[in-house]
C-alpha cells in the first residue's frame, strides 16, 4: 500500500501562503478541502521549505512558526532551521 | 411595534457550573479561574489500583499526611489558567530575550577576565541542574498532588523551571561563544566540586520524598528561597564587573520568584491554618528543610563568596517568611 | 568575539541534554521507582532522538499566540450570542457528549503526562511529556471555557465532573483513562501517546472539528483546532517513544506489541461515542464515520504500520474486526441511546427521512438492511404514542463497559457475548478483544467500577432510576428524554421566534 506522509493545516490567512508553499515544492501532492481545515496528502514525503514561506509572506518565517496552524500530521518528523519535513522510512 | 435587538431573550439559565455555583452561589458568574480549576479532578468511583503503587488510588489524599476539609480552598491569588499562564511567561520571556540580545551585541560577558568567567561557569551555570531538580519536584507534585487547584499551579511551576534552566545554559553558551564548554565544566562542578555537594546532595534526597505536600514545602520554602536565594540574590559582590549583566540576564528569575512566592505562600499559610494538626507537621517540616538547606548552602557560600553568612542570611529569609506563614521554627 | 549562530538542532540539545545526571546520594532505583517493572530494557536513554525542539521560551511564546487568538474568538462568540447561529439545535448534544465524557480525559491525561515527564528516565522523553502535560491542561481548561457559554444556556453540561465520576455510559471513556494511569509508565506512554494520539485522535478532533465548522459552532471549532496543533507533536513524540522502545532491546516487541493490541481496541470501543456523535449529531455532514476510518485509520494507520514492520511490529490484532464494525457502531450505539434516553444526560431523536438517506448512501452495505427499519419501527411507535424506552439495566462488558449491544463479527443481528472465570467468578465481554484484554490482566480489570453491578449493589442513590438519576444530578425533563420536547428545544424556538420577528 502506498504510504502517504500528510499535513493537515488550518483553513486560515495565516495558514495560507503555507499551503501555496506545499502545494509549489511538492509535486503530485493531493488537496482534500473540509470545512476550516485542509489536508495535503504527498507519496512518502512532504516538505516545507522556510525559504518559500517567506517569499509569500514577505519576512523572515521559523519552521516551528507551522505548529500555529498545524492540525495534524502523518509521518516521520524532521524539524530543521530551513524546513519541515515529513516522511516514511527516513 | 418595533422591537429592538435588546428585546430578544436571550437571558442565561444558569451562571456557571454546578459544582462552581455550590460553592458560591447560583447568580454569580464565575471567573475564567475558576471553572478551569476548581473540582476538575476526578473524586470517585475509580476503577483500577495503579500497577506502580496498588497502595493508593491515582488521586488520592493519602499521599500526604496533611488533611484538608477541602483541597479547593488552597486557590492561587495569582489565578493562573494555561491561557494566561503562558502570556504571562511569553511576556517576561520578551523581556529576556531583549536583554540576551543586548548582552550579546555589546558582547557584555566576552571580555571577562578568566577568573571571574571562571566563578561564574563554577557558582551560576550549575543552577540549570538545581532548576532541573526543582522541574523534577514540581512535576512529582503535580502528578501526586491533590486538586487541581494545587497541582495546575505545579505543572506551570515545573515549565517554569525548565525555562529557568535554560536561561541559565544561555549565559553559558555566551560565556563560551557557543560551544556548550562551559555547560561541561558546570556540571562537573555539580557532580564533584565539594562546594556544590551539600546542595546536589539535599536535591536528590528531595527525589526521594513520597509526602508530595512535604516535597513542595522543601522545594518552595526551603531549596527555592536558600539555594536560588543565595545566588541570584546574595551573590552580587561575587559577580564582580559582571554583576549588572548577571542581574540583567536572570531578570526573569527575579520576576518568577516574586510571582511564584504568592502562590506558594497562599498554599503553605493556607493549609497551615487549617488545623493544628497541619501547623505542626509543615513546621517540622519547613524546620528541618530550611536547616537543611542552609547546611547545604555554607560550603557554597563560603567558596563563592568567602564567608558563609550569605547562606545564613537566605535561611534567615527563609525562615522569616515561614513565620509568617504561621508556621512555628522553634518547636 | 562574535557568537555563531547555532542551529535548532544543536541548540535544543545543549537546552536540554544534560540537564539530568546519575544520582549517587541517592540510588537512581528509588529516584525512579517505576521504571522498571513492566519488564521494558533500555539500554541508553540518550539515543532518544527528540521527536520535536521545543525550549521553554519558545513554547511559551507560540502558545501565548495561541491562547491569544483562541480566547479573543471565545469571548467574541459569547458577545455576539454564537449560540444562536449554529446550524441546528440538536447539535449541542455532541458538545454535552464532549465535556461530561472527553474534557475530563484531557484532565487525566495533564496528570498522566506529568506522572511519566518526572518518572522516565531519560531527559529528553521527559521534556517532551511535560510540555504533553501542560498541553493536556490546556486542553481541559479551553474546552471547558468554551463549553462554559453554551452551559449558559442548554441543559446537560452544569454537572460535567459529578457526572463523568458516576453516570453509566461515561464510566465508558472514563475507565479506559484509569487504566492508563494505572499502568506503568512505558504502557501509558504506548496507551495515549502511541495508541491514542498517533492512531486514534485525529479521529475526533480532525473530521469531528470540520463538523463543528460546518455547523456554525466557530468556538468549538477553534478550541478544536487550536488543540490540535499541540496535537502534532503529541503524535511525534507517540510515534518516537514506540521506535525508541522498538530499537533499544527486542525484549521489548512483544511488550509493546500486546500494549499495541490492547490499546488500540480499547480506543477503538471508547470512540464508538465519536462515531455516533459524527453519524448522528452533526446535523450537517463533513463525513460519514466509515469515511473517517478509512482515511484515519486504515490509510494513516496502514502506512504508520507498514513504518514499524522493520521493526517486527504487525498491526494490533483485531483491526480487521474494528474497520467491519465501522459499518455498524455508530448505529449501533444511537439506537442504544434512544433506548435508554431516560438515563442519558443529552437528548436524543430519531434521524429525519432526509438523515436517513444520507446514512443510506454511506452505508449501502448496512444501514437499509439493518438499521432502518428499526428506525421505522420506533417512528410507528412514537406515532402510535408508544415511545419505546429500555426499562432495563443492561448487561456491561467487563473490560469497556459498554452495554453488551455489539453483534458478532460477520453476524450482525446476533449479539457478541463472550465470557472467562476467573476466581471462581464469572465475567462477561461484548466482544473477543474485549475478553483477551481481561483474559491478560485479570487481576486489574475484575476491579472494574460496573456501573450497572454498583446500582444493584445500593452504591448509587437507591434502588430506583429516579433514585439513580438524583445521584448522577441529572434532572429529569431538563437533561434527559427525546430533544423534540426538550427546554433546549423551547428555548432555541424562542430565539427563533424573536429573530424572525425582527426581521419582520
Amino acid at each position: 500500500m502506498a504510504q502517504f506522509a500528510s499535513l493537515t493545516l488550518q483553513q486560515t490567512d495565516a495558514a495560507r501562503p503555507i499551503i501555496e508553499a506545499i502545494i509549489a515544492d511538492n509535486p503530485g501532492v493531493r488537496v482534500l478541502n473540509m470545512p476550516g481545515a485542509v489536508k495535503l496528502d504527498c507519496d512518502g514525503k512532504l516538505t516545507v521549505n522556510r525559504a518559500s514561506v517567506e517569499q509569500r509572506i514577505g519576512r523572515t518565517w521559523d519552521p516551528q512558526e507551522i505548529h500555529l496552524v498545524l492540525i495534524s500530521m502523518a509521518g516521520n518528523l524532521d524539524e530543521d532551521d530551513d524546513h519541515f519535513t515529513i516522511a516514511w522510512r527516513h | 411595534m418595533t422591537v429592538d435587538l435588546k428585546t430578544i431573550a436571550i437571558e442565561p439559565k444558569r451562571q456557571t457550573f454546578g459544582h462552581i455555583a455550590r460553592r458560591f452561589g447560583a447568580d454569580r458568574p464565575a471567573t475564567r479561574y475558576e471553572e478551569a480549576t476548581l473540582d476538575v479532578q476526578a473524586t470517585a468511583n475509580f476503577h483500577y489500583k495503579p500497577l506502580w503503587e496498588p497502595e493508593y488510588w491515582h488521586y488520592d489524599v493519602r499521599k500526604t499526611q496533611i488533611v484538608m476539609q477541602d483541597w479547593y480552598s488552597l486557590r492561587d491569588p495569582r489565578q493562573l489558567y494555561y491561557a494566561t499562564y503562558n502570556i504571562g511567561r511569553a511576556g517576561w520571556n520578551g523581556a529576556c530575550e531583549r536583554n540576551f540580545a543586548l548582552a550579546e551585541k555589546r558582547n557584555l560577558l566576552g571580555g571577562l577576565d578568566p577568573a571571574l568567567r571562571g566563578r561564574i561557569e563554577r557558582f551560576l551555570l550549575p543552577l540549570r541542574h538545581a532548576h532541573w531538580g526543582a522541574n523534577m519536584n514540581m512535576s512529582e507534585a503535580c502528578q501526586r498532588g491533590y486538586g487541581t487547584a494545587v497541582t495546575a499551579p505545579c505543572i506551570f511551576s515545573a515549565g517554569d523551571h525548565l525555562g529557568m534552566a535554560q536561561i541559565v545554559s544561555r549565559i553559558g553558551l555566551l560565556l563560551d561563544g557557543q560551544t556548550g564548554h562551559s555547560l561541561d565544566r558546570a556540571k562537573e562542578s555539580w557532580m564533584t566540586d565539594p562546594a556544590w555537594q551539600g546542595v546536589r546532595r539535599l536535591v536528590e534526597d528531595s527525589f526521594v520524598e513520597r509526602d508530595w505536600f512535604r516535597l513542595l514545602v522543601e522545594q518552595t520554602l526551603a531549596i527555592n528561597s536558600v539555594v536560588f536565594g543565595l545566588i541570584y540574590d546574595r551573590a552580587d559582590a561575587a559577580w564582580d564587573s559582571a554583576a549588572t549583566t548577571v542581574s540583567l540576564l536572570t531578570e526573569f528569575m527575579a520576576d518568577w520568584r516574586d510571582d511564584e512566592g504568592r502562590w506558594v505562600d497562599a498554599v503553605i499559610s493556607g493549609a497551615a491554618a487549617e488545623s493544628e494538626a497541619n501547623k505542626q507537621l509543615i513546621s517540622r517540616w519547613a524546620a528541618r528543610a530550611i536547616d537543611r538547606a542552609a547546611a547545604a548552602a555554607r560550603p557554597l557560600a563560603a567558596a563563592l563568596l568567602g564567608d558563609e553568612a550569605a547562606a545564613e542570611a537566605a535561611a534567615n529569609d527563609a525562615r522569616t517568611r515561614a513565620t509568617r506563614l504561621g508556621v512555628t521554627l522553634d518547636a | 568575539m562574535s557568537a555563531r549562530k547555532l542551529g535548532l538542532k544543536q541548540r535544543y540539545a545543549l537546552m536540554t541534554r544534560g540537564l539530568d545526571w546519575e544520582t549517587t546520594y541517592q540510588p537512581m532505583e528509588e529516584v525512579y521507582p517505576y521504571d522498571r517493572f513492566e519488564g521494558i530494557k533500555i539500554r541508553d536513554w540518550s539515543e532518544w532522538e527528540d521527536p520535536f525542539r521545543l525550549t521553554m521560551d519558545s513554547y511559551w511564546k507560540f502558545q501565548a499566540e495561541k491562547e491569544r487568538k483562541l480566547y479573543a474568538v471565545l469571548d467574541s462568540f459569547a458577545q455576539s450570542n454564537g449560540q444562536t447561529g449554529i446550524s441546528d439545535p440538536r447539535y449541542i448534544n455532541a458538545i454535552k457528549l464532549f465535556i461530561t465524557g472527553v474534557s475530563p480525559l484531557e484532565y487525566q491525561a495533564h496528570r498522566g503526562f506529568a506522572f511519566t515527564g518526572r518518572h522516565l528516565r531519560g531527559v529528553g522523553p521527559r521534556v517532551a511529556a511535560q510540555m504533553q502535560s501542560l498541553d493536556e491542561l490546556r486542553h481541559a481548561q479551553t474546552q471547558i471555557h468554551t463549553i462554559s457559554h453554551y452551559n449558559k444556556f442548554f441543559n446537560g453540561m452544569a454537572e460535567w465532573p459529578h457526572m463523568h465520576d458516576r453516570v453509566w455510559y461515561l464510566s465508558v471513556p472514563k475507565s479506559f483513562f484509569d487504566d492508563a494511569r494505572t499502568a506503568g509508565p512505558f504502557e501509558f506512554m504506548i496507551a495515549i501517546g502511541f495508541a491514542f494520539e498517533y492512531v486514534l485522535t485525529n479521529l475526533l478532533f480532525v473530521p469531528f472539528m470540520s463538523g463543528a465548522a460546518y455547523n456554525g459552532d466557530l468556538a468549538t471549532v477553534t478550541f478544536g483546532f487550536s488543540a490540535q496543533s499541540d496535537e502534532s507533536r503529541h503524535m511525534t513524540l507517540g510515534i518516537e517513544v514506540i521506535k525508541f522502545l522498538l530499537e533499544q532491546h527486542p525484549d521489548n516487541l512483544p511488550i509493546v506489541q500486546k500494549w499495541v493490541d490492547k490499546w488500540f481496541w480499547r480506543g477503538h470501543r471508547v470512540l464508538g461515542l465519536v462515531a455516533m456523535m459524527m453519524d448522528y449529531m452533526l446535523p450537517k455532514k463533513v463525513m460519514s464515520w466509515k469515511e473517517a476510518w478509512e482515511i484515519y485509520f486504515t490509510e494513516a494507520g496502514g502506512a504508520l504500520f507498514q513504518d514499524l514492520a522493520r521493526y517486527g511490529l504487525r498491526p494490533p490484532k483485531y483491526a480487521d474486526v474494528a474497520t467491519a464494525e465501522a459499518e455498524h457502531i455508530s448505529h449501533q450505539n444511537w439506537c442504544t441511546f434512544y433506548q435508554y434516553t431516560h438515563a442519558a444526560a443529552f437528548h436524543t431523536w430519531l434521524p429525519t427521512a432526509q438523515e436517513m438517506d444520507w446514512l443510506s448512501e454511506k452505508y449501502p452495505n448496512t444501514f437499509d438492511k439493518y438499521y432502518r427499519p428499526r428506525y421505522e419501527m420506533w417512528a410507528q411507535m412514537e406515532k402510535d404514542g408508544h415511545r419505546f424506552y429500555n426499562m432495563a439495566l443492561p448487561q456491561l462488558c467487563t473490560t469497556c463497559q459498554i452495554p453488551m449491544v455489539y453483534t458478532e463479527p460477520g453476524d450482525p443481528t446476533t449479539i457478541a457475548f463472550r465470557q472467562s472465570m476467573y476466581k471462581n467468578e464469572r465475567y462477561h465481554f461484548c466482544s473477543d478483544g474485549c475478553k483477551d484484554i481481561f483474559d491478560a490482566e485479570p487481576e486489574k480489570f475484575a476491579q472494574s467500577w460496573l456501573p450497572v453491578h454498583q446500582i444493584f449493589q445500593g452504591n448509587c442513590g437507591g434502588a430506583t432510576v429516579p433514585d439513580v438519576l438524583d445521584w448522577y444530578k441529572l434532572k429529569v425533563g431538563e437533561d434527559n428524554l427525546d430533544f423534540g420536547q426538550s427546554p433546549d428545544r423551547k428555548t432555541w424556538d424562542e430565539w427563533q421566534a424573536s429573530k424572525s420577528r425582527l426581521a419582520g
